[in-house]
């Protein structure tokens, strides 16, 4: 009796490989990030285009440097990121092309409801950062850094240098760094009751808030702009061009963008629709 | 899968509480996408186990019955790769199956096969070193009767692995179960994509880092009934070499 | 030294083997030292001596497990015939033993259909028809001894060599396979016994091989042996003195 149930589990993974068998369809492979993913975004449009299409995009998401590292090595056929300076590079360093701004959502600071470094309210993020890092100082707050070179990450570091600060000199104490996806890092923020900067569709999907709520919002630098750029198939001949550039098309296209306004958490549209093509922004330096 | 929205966490036990609810009502209403991502949790780690002990278990009889020079060696590296940590083998297939890579042409990356071969990289040391033990011992006990038989070298091994084979099936659950519980290895050369490579520990990590504490629970709980039930068949096998091997007093 | 009797044998039959000078080492250590003797091609040799005196040794440079230093073995047809060999701790395969008999009838190259008729004439040979389908470790002792001499046989020896195969077996177990041996010996099959129970040598030698410290004290047909033997050793031995 027990030699049958060996053979079964020896047969089990060819049978059920056949049952989810997905033969000869047409598909792509976009690298996004785990902020994109995780606030539910391409749950809700991917199946649209697909319909409209035929094309199954399937999604790697994870850190922005990541994504683009993978994309440079070909393993993506279609890139979707928010971070505009890693996107010029991409493109400048013959990556990418096709690139254009789809869409935006903001950062917020988010922090315990009891607010220690008294934050909340504040419009200016330079100056949220500067009061936390001083109530930091002095013992009675924690900043909790991604630390994954992701775009938050990078925004989170302009924003520092912003407020005339370094604060990964003081990495260890009252300024922490995670390395970690936003969803890990929102957690641990959590247990901590920590301040720490996040991507407003995340933290509206986010199921685990405990105390945390946002303290700062509004400041036009907490902007965050999504591009969309096509492997470029000179780079990387295997590419699935007609289907990735088909992707990138619907995205910016009338059926694309009401697909990324209409979706909502909690009521709530996460996506502001923001077409630019063509208007790639300047590289900066490295930080 | 049904969403198990919470937005404020409750107590440790609360979330507990909702994961096993949660946890029941998955499996009784036959959700489609979690069956999925258990069948294919199953096909990757139960064919990369398969792959492994063909490749493992004969390497470690012969390792176990073999004198040649650099034996010390290659016996200290097998027990030596199998506490290789799996993002470790995810990284190294990744590089090997990227496009950029050496095999990206054969364009196995973010496929199933790509889990199963990287979950057979971590499972082959842990086998071969496991076997290799068992194989010693076994010498031990019949070496000079097999000689005597003329069952020598190459010649022994499958005898060796029938006389053992009760205890190969531990071998091959231990590495079963390295393998069904990893997530390192499947994130970075699957990509967790929906659908096509997401299975139970990628999709706990998922989960986890939605803040979808009671979901990534409840998954957890899936996977260990799984795992529950491969160690059921595996203490039945015990008690079936228990009778034929248990000597008189 | 004694003077081998060569070729003094029943009927003045070739002998199955003449070993000359018989030297084994162990390591540096030599175990047997220019050991001169013959093994009839028929009957029940008993290999007798003290603890340590290298019988075990000798048996596996018979068994061709060991290579000796210098001398050597004339076996009769030039090649040694198949040889098996029943150790001491007898062994029991995780298998039933028809299973284990059917494993002995494959190392022989027996092809399988060949099997299930050779099986049942071991069986019934050994006595252990009854216990056909029982795993082979739940064997009594005794049981797994001639489940063991069946093993061996199973290989269609022309010379079967046992070592000690009743040292740790009760009166009861030890008669059955004593009868065993004797019903073994009457099909013609030469029989090499090591022992160190001088009664059970006296039951079962036609001839005696007495080794004492790795060399040949005596060689001598077993009658004359027991009745007068020619080594002080030996004498001593028989005699239940301790030999250092």
């Amino acid at each position: 009796m027990i030699r049958w149930m060996y053979a079964f589990l020896a047969i089990l993974p060819l049978l059920l490989g056949a049952v989810r068998a997905d033969a000869g369809e047409r598909f792509i492979v976009l690298q996004s990030t785990t902020s994109t993913q995780n606030s539910g975004l391409f749950d809700y449009i991917l199946p649209k285009f697909e319909q409209a299409t035929g094309i199954q995009v399937r999604v790697v998401a994870v850190g922005t440097g990541q994504a683009l590292r993978n994309a440079a090595r070909g393993d993506g056929d279609v890139v979707l990121v928010h971070s505009p300076a890693d996107e010029a590079r991409f493109v400048a360093e013959g990556h990418g092309i096709l690139h254009c701004r789809v869409f935006y959502n903001d950062f917020v600071i988010v922090g315990p409801n009891l607010d220690p470094a008294g934050v909340g309210g504040l419009r200016d993020a330079a100056e949220a950062l500067r009061r936390i890092a001083a109530a930091g100082r002095e013992g009675r707050v924690v900043f909790l850094s991604r630390g994954d070179e992701s775009g938050t990450h990078k925004k989170e570091r302009a924003l520092w240098r912003a407020a005339g600060l370094d604060p990964t000199a003081e990495s260890g104490s009252w300024y922490r760094e995670a390395g970690a996806g936003m969803g890990a890092t929102l957690n641990m923020a959590a247990g901590l009751g920590a301040y720490t900067l996040t991507d407003r569709g995340t933290w509206l999907s986010f199921a685990n808030r405990r105390d945390l709520e946002v303290l700062v919002e509004g400041d036009p630098r907490l902007f965050n702009p999504y591009g969309v750029m096509v492997v470029n198939p000179k780079r990387h001949p295997h590419v699935r061009f007609a289907e990735a550039k088909a992707f990138r098309d619907w995205l910016i296209s009338e059926a694309g963008q009401r697909a990324v306004a209409s979706y909502r958490v909690h009521g709530v549209q996460l996506f502001h629709p923001d077409v630019r093509c063509g208007d790639m922004p300047t590289p900066e330096a490295r930080p | 899968m049904a969403e198990g929205r919470g937005i404020r966490g409750g107590s440790g036990v609360d979330e507990l509480a909702r994961a096993f609810g949660l946890a029941l009502g998955l499996l009784v209403s036959g959700d489609r996408e979690l069956y999925g991502i258990v069948a294919l949790s199953l096909e990757v780690s139960l064919a990369a186990t398969l792959i492994a002990c063909l490749l493992g278990m004969p390497a470690g009889m012969a390792l176990a019955l073999f004198r040649f020079p650099g034996r010390r060696m290659l016996v200290v590296a097998t027990s030596a790769l199998m506490g290789l940590p799996p993002v470790v083998v995810g990284l190294f297939v990744y590089l090997l199956l990227s496009r950029a890579g050496p095999l990206g042409a054969l364009g196995l990356l973010y496929t199933p096969a790509a889990m199963v071969i990287a979950q057979t990289v971590l499972v082959t040391p842990i086998v071969t070193a496991l076997t290799r033990e068992l194989g010693e011992s076994l010498l031990a006990e019949y070496g000079d009767f097999l000689a005597a038989m003329g069952r020598r070298g190459l010649r022994a091994i499958p005898t060796l692995l029938h006389e053992g084979r009760h205890a190969l099936v531990t071998v091959a659950l231990a590495g079963f179960g390295r393998a069904i519980a990893e997530v390192g290895a499947v994130m970075m050369v699957g990509g967790n994509i929906r659908h096509v490579t997401r299975v139970m520990t990628t999709a706990i990590a998922l989960e986890t880092g939605k803040g979808e504490i009671a979901l990534a629970l409840a998954l957890g709980l899936v996977l260990l009934t799984v795992a529950l039930a491969v160690n059921a068949l595996a203490h039945l096998t015990r008690l079936r070499e228990a009778e034929l091997a248990h000597a008189r007093a | 030294m004694p003077v081998p009797e060569l070729r003094l044998l029943t009927g003045g039959e070739t002998p199955l083997l003449v070993a000359e000078g018989l030297t084994v080492r162990i390591g540096d250590h030599p175990v047997l030292e220019g050991l001169d003797f013959t093994l009839p091609p028929s009957g029940l040799t008993v290999l007798l001596g003290p603890n340590g005196a290298g019988k075990s040794v000798l048996l596996r440079t018979l068994q061709g497990l060991l290579a000796p230093v210098a001398g050597r073995l004339c076996w009769r047809d030039g090649d040694p015939p198949r040889r098996a060999l029943v150790f001491q701790r007898p062994v029991a395969l995780r298998r039933r033993v028809r299973a284990q008999l059917a494993f002995a009838l494959s190392c022989a190259g027996i092809p399988r259909r060949a099997r299930p008729a050779r099986i049942a004439e071991l069986l019934e040979l050994c006595d252990l028809a009854p216990l056909a389908r029982r795993p082979a470790r739940r064997l009594s002792g005794g049981e797994q001894q001639r489940l063991a001499i069946a093993t061996a046989l199973a290989l269609d020896p022309g010379f079967l060599m046992l070592d000690e195969p009743t040292a740790s077996l009760d009166p009861a177990a030890t008669l059955a396979v004593e009868r065993l041996l004797a019903r073994i010996r009457r099909r013609g099959i030469p029989l090499l016994l090591v022992t160190h129970d001088v009664h059970q040598a006296r039951r079962l030698a036609d001839r005696v091989l007495f080794l004492h410290r790795g060399r040949l004290r005596e060689e001598a047909p077993a009658t004359r042996f027991f009745t007068a033997p020619a080594s002080p050793q030996a004498r001593a031995y028989l005699e239940g003195r301790l030999l250092p």
